[in-house]
């Protein structure tokens, strides 16, 4: 295939999923101004860390002046997965530079590792198909969540619309996303009571840390039985 | 176009660890070999943290966000996405108009 046919089929492949993010986008630049970002500053995170679950968790956790420790260890957190998600594709980019690689990789995200990850199944994973599918999809991220800024920012406190709980009705949603039976319902519940304590007990950002840990502990107990079965593929 | 030196430190931060992430699977490349249980905990990372990130909103602020929680929760077995933002958003005015 040419490079021309390989983009095509990046541009096929990746505008649903664009389109998807859309109105996220909007509701992330909305957000993100109701806790008094500037569209700039929001246009800023979006091309620096582009990652749509750390962003909304960075917003929900943005208070002036800005805890950047506690910012960059839940980006740490939520963003972990990635590391399995690189060392899945890497192998499967045919024909990256170097350069092209490294720049790549530097916007991977869910929507696009996984259309990756399935052309790889038929097709070698091209640079022209990587970038038709990436470049489009981070201008869209960057387009929409400044937009939603700047519409944020007319439309004024985000409370008197409820749009506070857009949040956590959010990661709600996103849970689901991640649902994996009975070892989640551990996690889901031992994550929320542990944050819950810590925030009361010794206040943000504890109640990440402490969420998290005994989150990830209780999937770890919960698994005990699973403990003698084969590996499946490295997944999400 | 003014940007707070302190907010511009976080994103710089945020995105370092990000892109560490997104390399770092580089150099895994045929070496990762992670026990059954170690693959659970990991693949837990992602709902642990956003559950912990939400749970004072949704536990400890009061009656209406804990309800609402619960509707997102069941909400989100069947709707997409913003089905279920635009269904917590909803009930959570609607109690709050009562609470």
């Amino acid at each position: 295939m040419s490079w021309k046919d390989e983009a095509r089929a990046g541009l096929n492949d990746i505008w649903p999923a664009a389109l998807a993010a859309v109105p996220i986008g909007l509701l992330f630049g909305a957000l993100a101004a109701g806790k008094g970002l500037s569209p700039f500053e929001v246009f800023l995170m979006s091309v620096l860390v582009f990652a749509g679950g750390a962003q909304f968790a960075a917003v929900e956790l943005w208070a002036s002046p800005a805890p950047i420790a506690a910012l960059v260890f839940s980006t740490a957190l939520i963003n972990a997965r990635h590391i399995l998600m690189s060392a899945s594709i890497a192998p499967k980019l045919k024909g990256f530079s170097t350069a092209q690689t490294f720049g790549g990789l530097y916007y991977m995200a869910d929507e696009n590792w996984a259309l990756a990850e399935k052309r790889a199944r038929t097709h070698p994973v091209t640079p022209a198909y990587w970038f038709a599918m990436v470049v489009p999809f981070v201008l869209g991220w960057l387009t929409t969540s400044t937009t939603g800024a700047i519409i944020g920012a007319a439309l004024g406190d985000p409370k008197r619309y409820g749009a506070d709980f857009a949040f956590t009705a959010l990661f709600i949603a996103l849970t689901a996303a991640f649902w994996k039976g009975r070892v989640t319902a551990w996690t889901v519940a031992a994550a929320g009571v542990a944050s819950a304590l810590a925030y009361k007990l010794a206040g943000p950002p504890w109640h990440v840390l402490a969420g998290a840990l005994c989150g990830l502990a209780a999937a770890w107990i919960a698994a005990g039985d699973l403990a003698e079965k084969p590996v499946e593929s490295p997944a999400e | 176009m003014t940007v707070d030196p302190i907010n511009l430190a976080a994103f710089l931060g945020m995105a370092l660890v990000t892109y560490f992430t997104r390399i770092a699977g580089l150099a895994l490349v045929g070496r990762l070999n992670l026990s059954a249980r170690a693959q659970a905990a990991f693949d837990a990372i992602p709902p642990a943290v956003l559950i912990a990130v939400i749970a004072p909103s949704a536990l400890a602020t009061g009656w209406p966000e804990t309800v609402a929680a619960l509707v997102c929760g069941l909400a989100a077995t069947r709707l997409p996405l913003l089905g279920v933002v635009a269904v917590g958003v909803a009930t959570v005015v609607v109690l709050r108009m009562v609470a």
